[in-house]
C-alpha cells in the first residue's frame, strides 16, 4: 500500500477536540443552519416516485358496510388504491399486543384510522383523490371518555397494582384524611417535522425503506410482515428526525408499512408524508389520566398511608399502554415516601386514537396526581406545601423503599432542594409576594419549588440492550454507528464523544451517519431517555475492543508492556520502547499508528454490545427494582396570574438538575431547557380538544398551541449539579437526561395554582387540571371565591 | 408570466397556477428543500423565506420582509427577491444568524432551523440598515414569535439573535438583486380556455377590467387565509387577481377627520401609523399572527375574510370606521363598517366588487381607545374574545361609549346593551360593573376550541371592569402582555 499522504497537521500533538465532557457542537449543527441537513422529505426523488394519502373512518366506532373507491382509482394521477384485503402478509401491525391492524377491515374504532390508502404522482393530487371515496357505515356504540371505559371495565389490558403494606388501615389511622382526583390530559407531540417513509423497493424483492423512526429495527420487522418477507430483506435506514418525543417510537411503522405495500403492488418508490392535519388526527398522543387519591397524615403533613388510582386513556388498542400506565403507577410517588401504600393503574380502551409514548412515558401523568396530593396537603394544613414536600422526601435510613420496592439510593434531592431555595432567594421571594398580593387588586403572584425523581432504565427489561459498530480507517479517521437514532438531543455527537474520548482523537475525526438495520441489528427503540446510556456504552465497548487489540500489537511491536502503551493528544505513546527518545517516550500519530497495525494485519473494525445490569421487575408481586438508577431535579417557578381573564406570566424559572458527569453540558442543558418549556406547554397552553362525536377539533397549531419565544421565562436559571457522578457505572457516570427535565415543569402549574390560593389565604387547594389555560384558571379562580363566599355564609351563620 | 429573483437569480414562470404556493415552488420546482414544510398553514414558521421588494422608483436599497412561504402564492411576487436558507452562507462563510445559532447549541433536530435563521436574518439585516448593533430582547422574541420549536424552549435561539446582531454580513450581495434584464421577458400569454390564470393588475382600472369581466375572480391580498383552501383542502382556486401591486390600494393618506387605509395595506405598513394615533390598536398587532403574517396580511383582507374572530373588525367598529367598496364600473359607496357584516362571513361586499379603503376617524378631545385581546397563547394565537371600546370621558362622566367584541356572536359586533349601561353614565368601577352584567343581554356565544360560552361571557364582563379601572388609573401596568422583565409591582414596569 502506498504511504498515507503526508499531513502536518495530523501529525501534530495536540491536544483532543471534543473529549467526554465538553460542549461539543451538535454534529449537524452547521448543516441544521445551512439547510443542508436532510430530512425523509428532502431526500432527492427517485424518477417515478409515487405519493400517498390515506382515507380513514369518519366515526369512532362503526362497521363499514360498502366501499366503493371507484373515483378515488380512476381520480387524476392516482396509479393504485388498497384496501385491508390487499395487504400481501399479516395485517395486524400492533407493537408489543395485537390490535392495530394497518388497514381497518370491517369495524372502525377511531375517527381516521386508516380503511384505504391511495398512491398518487403527486402530493396534492393523491390528497384530492381520497376525498372521492363513498365509504357507508353502520355506526356502532362509542366509549369516548376514560371515565365511562373505567366504569364499563372495559380495558385494553388488566388492571395492575403495586402494595406495600396496608393502605386502608394506615389511612383510616392517621389524624387526617384528604381525597382529590384530577383529570390530567394528553399532548399532541408537535414534532416540527410530521410523520414520514420512502421505501424503495430492491432489485431482491426486498425493501429499502428511509424513515423517520425512534425505532428502525421495528419498523423492519413490521414491513417485513406485511409484506410477507424475511426481516433480512427490508432494511431501514433513519439519518435523522425533525423531533420525535415518543411520538415515532411506534407511530411511524404505519407510515412506513403503507408505503411499502403500495411500493411492492407497483414497482414503484412509493412516499408517504402525512399532512399536518392528518398527523395530528391519525396518530397517537400523550394519554390523558384520571388520577385519585386516598391519603392520611399527621398534623406536620408527613404522609403515612396513600391510595392513588391512576386510570390512562389508552384510545382503541394496547400500543405501549401497558408500560405507560406501569411508568405512571410508579411515578404516581415522585419523591416522596407514601407510607403503608396501594397505587392501581387502569388502561382504559376508548374509541379515540390509539394513544402512545411522549416524553415521561405517563410518568409525568402520574407525578401530576402525586403533587397535586402533597399541595392538598399543605393547603389543608395551612402550610407552605415546600415544607410538605420536603418533609414527604424519601429517607436516607427510613422511608426509603418506594412502593415497588426499590430501594432510593444515593438520594440527593433533600440536598438539592435545600441549595435552590438558597440560590433562588425562595424564602425572601415568598414574603414579598404574599406582601404583594395583599395589596394588588386583580394581578397575583405564585411561587412553586417541585422535585422530580425520575426512574432510569425501560421497564421492559429485554428493551435494556444496545449495539455499536465501529471502524478504523487507514488515515486514522474512524466511522461509527450505534442502535440509537438521533431527534436532535445530540445522542450521535454524545457517544461519538466517547469514541474521541477513548481514543483520544479529535471528534471531527470520527464520522457518525445514519442508523441502520444491516449496521447495527436488533436495536431497541431510542426511548426512556436511555439513548446515550445504551449506546454510549456499547460504542465504548467496541472501542475497547480494537483497543485490546491495539494495545496487543503495539506492545508486541515496540517490545514493551501494554501498560506502557497510551493514547493521548491524537497519538499513541510508547514508554520505555528502544526507539524512544531522551525523555522516553516514543509518539506515534494516530494515524501513523493505525496504518501500522492495519499493515501487520490488525482488525481494526469491532461491534459492541452492551445491557444494562441490576434490573428486574415482577408484575406479579408488583415489586422490584424497575430502575438502574434515579435521575434527579428541581425547579422553582414564579409566575403572575390576572385573576380577572386568567391569563398569567412565567416570570422566573430557577432549575437545579443532576445529569451525573456530563458528557456535554451544552447539550444537557439543551435537553432540560428543551424538556422544561414542553412541560410547560403540556401543563398551560396546549388543550386537545374532542367534540361530542369523537372528533379531534385541536387539530392544527392554529387551534392547538405550543410555547412560544414569548412564552418562555425572561429570567431563566439553569445550572448542573456540581461533582456528583453517577454512583452506577453509566457510561462516564453521566446521567440519562431526556425526560426527566420534562416534569420540573410541574412547578408553573404549581405556581399558578400558589397564585390563585393567594386569594383564600393559601387555606384553600383550587380546583386546576391542566393544562391550565386562562380559561381554567380563570374557573380555579371563581371556585377559590366561591368556597370563601361559603366559608364567609357558614361563619355569618354561626354568629347568628 | 411571472418573473422575481431567486436567491440572486431572476427566474421567469410562464404558466404559473395561481394555486402554486412559494414553497410547493420551492421544493419541488427548484429543489431547494432547505426551506421546510412545517404545517402548512403560515403556524409554525419552518417555511419561513425574506421577501425582497424593490425600492421605490428604482434607486435605493431594497427592503427585505419575512414571510410563510406555504401560505405566499407564486402569483404574489412578481418583480420581488426571494432570499431562502441556501443564499445566506458564502460558501463555509456562515451569515451571523448561523454562525450565532451553531455557537449558542440552538438547534437540535433542525427541522425548524432554516426558518429561525430566516427571520433572525431578517432581523440581522433591517438592523443594519438601520445601523443598529443591539436590540431589544423583545424585538427579538417579536421577530421569532411565528417561529415553533419543540426541541429547545427558545432560550438559545434569542440568544443567538442577541449575539448576531454584533456580527457583520460578509456576503452583502444576496441582499443587492441584479438588474433585471427587460429584453429577455417574454410576453405574458392570456389566459387559455380550461385552465386558471394569476393575473396581477397594476392599477384599479386594470382590477375594474378584470371583475367586470369575471365577478367571481378570487381576489389575493396577502393570501394569509386564503391559501388555506389549497393547502389544507386541497382545493384549486381558479382565476385570481393579486391586489399588493396596486399602489392606490397600498396607500395610508390623512385627512382632518380621519386616516384612510388603503385595503391591500399590510399590518408591518400600518404598525407605525397605529402606535402613534392608537396605541392600543398598535398593541393589538403586536398579537396578531406573527411577523411573517403581518409581513402579508391585509387590513382589507381581515375585514373582507369577515370571521367572527378577526382580530381588527372589532376594533375598527368601535371606532366607528367606514369602508369604500367599489365594483367593476368603478362605481363607488361609503358604508359603515357596522353596516358591513351582515351574518357569519357573509358581508356586503357584492360579487365583482372590491373594497378599495377603510376610513378611521381620528381619536378627539377626551376620547381614547382600549383593546383587550383573549387567547390561550399570548402570541401568534386567534382570539377567544377581543373587547374594543371607544370612549368619549372626563374625570367624572362617560360621555359616549362605543363597545364592540369579536368571538362572541357569528360577526364582530357592538354590545347595544352594555353601551346604554355604560353611556352617560358615572366613570365608576360600579358603572362598569354594571354595564359588564348586560353582556349576557348581548350575546350568546358559543362554545368551540378557543373557548366555553361560559368563560366568553365572565371573561368579557370581567373585561369591563378591567376597561373601568384602568380608565380611571391611566398607566398603570396591569396587562399580562405588558408584564416584562423583573415586574415587582402595578404601575411600576423594569424592562
Amino acid at each position: 500500500m502506498r504511504k498515507l499522504v503526508d499531513t502536518p497537521e495530523l501529525r501534530r500533538v495536540r491536544p483532543v477536540k471534543g473529549r467526554v465532557g465538553q460542549n461539543s457542537e451538535h454534529e449537524s449543527a452547521v448543516k441544521h443552519v445551512t439547510g443542508k441537513a436532510q430530512y425523509v422529505d428532502d431526500l432527492p426523488e427517485i424518477q417515478g416516485v409515487l405519493h400517498t394519502a390515506v382515507g380513514g373512518s369518519a366515526y369512532p366506532h362503526a362497521r363499514i358496510v360498502s366501499m366503493d373507491l371507484s373515483r378515488v382509482l380512476s381520480a387524476p394521477g392516482v396509479v393504485d388504491v388498497i384496501t385491508a384485503g390487499d395487504v400481501p402478509g399479516h395485517l395486524d401491525i400492533g407493537p408489543v399486543f395485537p390490535g392495530d391492524p394497518v388497514l381497518v377491515e370491517r369495524e372502525c374504532e377511531y375517527i381516521g384510522q386508516p380503511i384505504f390508502a391511495v398512491a398518487a404522482t403527486s402530493f396534492e393530487a393523491a390528497k384530492q383523490a381520497v376525498k372521492l371515496a363513498r365509504i357507508e357505515y353502520e355506526e356502532l356504540p362509542a366509549v369516548l371518555d376514560v371515565s365511562d371505559g373505567l366504569k364499563d371495565e372495559f380495558f385494553v389490558r388488566p388492571p395492575h397494582s403495586q402494595i406495600s403494606g396496608d393502605a386502608d388501615s394506615a389511612i383510616q389511622a392517621a389524624p387526617f384524611r384528604l381525597s382529590g382526583r384530577q383529570y390530567v390530559k394528553g399532548q399532541e407531540h408537535f414534532y416540527l417535522e410530521g410523520q414520514a417513509s420512502m421505501v424503495v423497493p430492491t432489485e431482491d424483492g426486498g425493501m429499502m425503506v428511509y424513515t423517520s423512526s425512534q425505532h428502525p429495527t421495528e419498523v423492519q420487522k413490521l414491513v417485513a410482515e406485511v409484506l410477507g418477507l424475511s426481516i433480512n430483506q427490508v432494511q431501514v435506514e433513519v439519518r435523522r428526525m425533525g423531533g420525535g418525543f415518543g411520538g415515532k417510537e411506534t407511530q411511524a411503522a404505519p407510515v412506513a408499512c403503507i408505503a411499502s405495500i403500495l411500493a411492492s403492488r407497483t414497482g414503484r418508490p412509493v412516499k408517504y408524508r402525512m399532512s399536518r392535519q392528518d398527523d395530528m388526527v391519525m396518530t397517537g398522543k400523550r394519554h390523558d389520566f384520571l388520577n385519585s387519591y386516598e391519603v392520611g397524615f399527621d398534623e406536620s403533613g408527613r404522609i403515612l398511608g396513600t391510595r392513588i388510582n391512576v386510570s390512562g386513556k389508552c384510545g382503541n388498542s394496547p400500543d405501549l399502554s401497558d408500560a405507560i400506565v406501569d411508568r405512571a403507577m410508579f411515578h404516581a410517588c415522585n419523591a416522596y415516601f407514601l407510607g403503608e401504600a396501594n397505587v392501581t393503574g387502569y388502561r382504559c380502551k376508548t374509541h379515540t386514537v390509539s394513544n402512545t409514548a411522549f416524553r415521561g412515558f405517563g410518568g409525568p401523568q402520574g407525578m401530576m396526581i402525586g403533587e397535586q396530593m402533597v399541595e392538598d396537603i399543605a393547603y389543608h394544613l395551612g402550610i407552605d406545601p415546600l415544607e410538605v414536600r420536603k418533609q414527604n422526601l424519601f429517607g436516607k435510613d427510613e422511608r426509603n423503599t418506594t412502593h415497588y420496592g426499590q430501594l432510593v439510593e444515593d438520594l440527593m434531592l433533600g440536598e438539592m432542594m435545600s441549595q435552590l431555595e438558597d440560590e433562588s432567594d425562595y424564602q425572601a421571594r415568598r414574603k414579598d409576594i404574599i406582601a404583594f398580593n395583599q395589596t394588588s387588586p386583580f394581578l397575583k403572584k405564585g411561587l412553586a419549588l417541585t422535585p422530580v425523581m425520575f426512574g432510569i432504565s425501560f421497564t421492559v427489561q429485554h428493551l435494556n440492550q444496545a449495539g455499536a459498530l465501529l471502524h478504523i480507517y487507514t488515515d486514522g479517521s474512524l466511522h461509527l454507528n450505534h442502535g440509537g437514532t438521533e431527534m436532535g438531543q445530540g445522542l450521535f455527537t454524545k457517544v461519538a464523544q466517547v469514541v474521541a474520548e477513548e481514543f483520544q482523537v479529535d471528534l471531527d475525526r470520527i464520522a457518525v451517519s445514519a442508523t441502520r438495520t444491516d449496521k447495527v441489528p436488533n436495536t431497541s427503540p431510542t426511548a426512556a431517555s436511555s439513548g446515550s446510556d445504551l449506546n454510549g456504552m456499547a460504542a465504548r465497548d467496541a472501542c475497547l475492543t480494537i483497543k485490546a487489540r491495539l494495545l496487543e500489537f503495539a506492545a508486541g511491536h515496540y517490545g514493551v508492556n501494554e501498560d506502557q502503551v497510551r493514547f493521548e493528544n491524537n497519538h499513541v505513546v510508547i514508554t520505555g520502547s528502544s526507539q524512544a527518545d531522551e525523555s522516553g517516550e516514543l509518539w506515534v500519530s494516530f494515524a501513523d499508528f493505525v496504518q501500522l497495525a492495519y499493515m501487520n494485519r490488525i482488525s481494526l473494525s469491532s461491534t459492541g454490545f452492551y445491557k444494562t445490569p441490576k434490573i428486574h421487575y415482577d408484575r406479579e408481586t408488583g415489586k422490584g427494582r424497575p430502575f438502574f438508577y434515579y435521575a434527579n431535579g428541581a425547579a422553582v417557578s414564579e409566575v403572575i396570574v390576572d385573576t380577572l381573564t386568567g391569563e398569567y406570566k412565567v416570570l422566573r424559572v430557577d432549575i437545579l438538575h443532576d445529569v451525573g458527569s456530563s458528557l456535554n453540558p451544552a447539550i444537557d442543558i439543551g435537553q432540560i431547557e428543551g424538556g422544561f418549556v414542553q412541560g410547560m406547554g403540556w401543563l398551560t397552553t396546549e388543550e386537545l380538544q374532542w367534540d361530542d362525536a369523537g372528533h379531534l377539533i385541536s387539530n392544527s397549531p392554529a387551534n392547538y398551541k405550543i410555547p412560544t419565544a414569548g412564552d418562555i421565562p425572561e429570567d431563566f436559571r439553569v445550572t448542573l449539579v456540581n461533582n456528583h457522578p453517577n454512583p452506577e457505572a453509566t457510561i462516564y457516570r453521566s446521567k440519562a437526561v431526556g425526560e426527566p427535565p420534562f416534569m420540573l415543569a410541574i412547578s408553573v402549574w404549581s405556581a399558578i395554582r400558589n397564585a390563585v390560593a393567594s386569594l383564600a389565604d393559601y387555606r384553600y387547594a383550587p380546583p386546576l387540571d391542566p393544562p391550565a389555560t386562562p380559561e381554567r384558571v380563570l374557573s380555579a379562580v371563581t371556585a377559590t371565591r366561591q368556597h370563601l363566599a361559603q366559608q364567609k355564609a357558614k361563619i355569618e351563620e354561626g354568629a347568628k | 408570466m411571472i418573473s422575481f429573483c431567486l436567491n440572486g437569480v431572476w427566474k421567469q414562470e410562464l404558466d404559473v397556477d395561481p394555486s402554486m404556493t412559494l414553497l410547493r415552488y420551492l421544493r419541488t420546482v427548484q429543489g431547494l428543500t432547505g426551506t421546510k414544510e412545517g404545517c402548512a398553514s403560515g403556524d409554525c414558521g419552518a417555511c419561513t423565506v425574506l421577501l425582497g421588494y424593490a425600492p421605490d422608483g428604482g434607486d435605493g436599497e431594497w427592503t427585505y420582509e419575512s414571510a410563510n412561504s406555504c401560505i405566499t402564492l407564486l402569483s404574489q411576487l412578481n418583480g420581488k427577491a426571494i432570499l431562502t436558507v441556501e443564499a445566506l452562507a458564502d460558501g463555509s462563510d456562515l451569515h451571523p444568524a448561523q454562525k450565532a445559532m451553531v455557537e449558542c447549541h440552538a438547534s437540535q433536530c433542525g427541522f425548524c432551523t432554516p426558518g429561525f435563521v430566516m427571520s433572525l436574518a431578517g432581523l440581522h439585516h433591517q438592523t443594519s440598515v438601520e445601523g443598529k448593533k443591539k436590540a431589544d430582547r423583545q424585538e427579538i422574541v417579536e421577530a421569532l414569535a411565528g417561529n415553533l420549536c419543540r426541541c429547545t424552549g427558545y432560550r438559545p435561539i434569542v440568544d443567538a439573535g442577541e449575539k448576531m446582531l454584533s456580527m457583520p454580513d460578509n456576503h452583502v450581495d444576496i441582499w443587492c438583486p441584479p438588474a433585471k434584464n427587460a429584453s429577455a421577458e417574454v410576453n405574458s400569454p392570456s389566459a387559455t380556455e380550461g385552465t386558471s390564470f394569476p393575473y396581477v393588475p397594476k392599477t384599479e382600472k386594470e382590477l375594474q377590467g378584470l371583475l367586470a369581466q369575471d365577478p367571481n375572480i378570487r381576489l389575493v391580498a396577502g393570501a394569509t387565509d386564503l391559501s388555506l383552501e389549497v393547502t389544507q383542502q386541497f382545493k384549486s382556486l381558479g382565476n385570481t387577481a393579486y391586489l399588493g401591486d396596486i399602489a392606490s390600494l397600498r396607500t395610508i393618506t390623512e385627512t382632518d377627520q380621519s386616516y384612510e387605509i388603503g385595503a391591500a395595506v399590510t399590518y408591518t405598513q400600518l404598525e407605525p401609523l397605529l402606535e402613534k394615533h392608537y396605541p392600543e390598536f398598535g398593541g393589538l398587532l403586536k398579537r396578531l399572527g406573527s411577523r411573517q403574517i403581518r409581513n402579508q396580511g391585509t387590513l382589507g383582507g381581515n375585514i373582507g375574510n369577515a370571521s367572527p374572530i378577526g382580530d381588527t373588525p372589532p376594533v375598527l367598529l368601535a371606532l366607528g370606521a367606514e369602508v369604500q367598496l367599489v365594483n367593476g364600473q368603478g362605481e363607488e359607496r361609503w358604508l359603515p363598517l357596522e353596516k358591513f357584516f351582515i351574518g357569519y362571513k357573509q358581508t356586503e361586499l357584492q360579487p365583482g366588487e372590491y373594497i378599495r379603503r377603510i376610513r378611521i376617524p381620528k381619536l378627539g378631545e377626551e376620547e381614547s381607545l382600549k383593546v383587550y385581546k383573549i387567547s390561550k397563547r399570548l402570541e401568534d394565537d386567534i382570539s377567544a374574545v377581543l373587547m374594543a371600546v371607544w370612549t368619549k370621558h372626563d374625570q367624572t362622566t362617560i360621555k359616549d361609549i362605543r363597545v364592540a367584541f369579536g368571538g362572541m356572536a357569528a360577526i364582530p359586533a357592538r354590545a347595544p346593551n352594555v353601551e346604554v349601561a355604560l353611556r352617560g353614565n358615572a366613570l365608576s368601577q360600579q358603572t362598569f360593573e354594571r354595564a359588564g352584567e348586560q353582556v349576557k343581554n348581548d350575546f350568546a356565544p358559543l362554545t368551540d376550541v378557543r373557548a366555553s360560552r361560559e368563560y366568553r361571557l365572565q371573561v368579557a364582563a370581567n373585561l369591563l371592569q378591567k376597561c373601568g379601572w384602568e380608565l380611571m388609573s391611566p398607566g398603570q401596568l396591569n396587562r399580562i402582555e405588558n408584564i416584562h422583565g423583573d415586574f415587582s409591582g402595578e404601575g411600576k414596569a423594569h424592562a
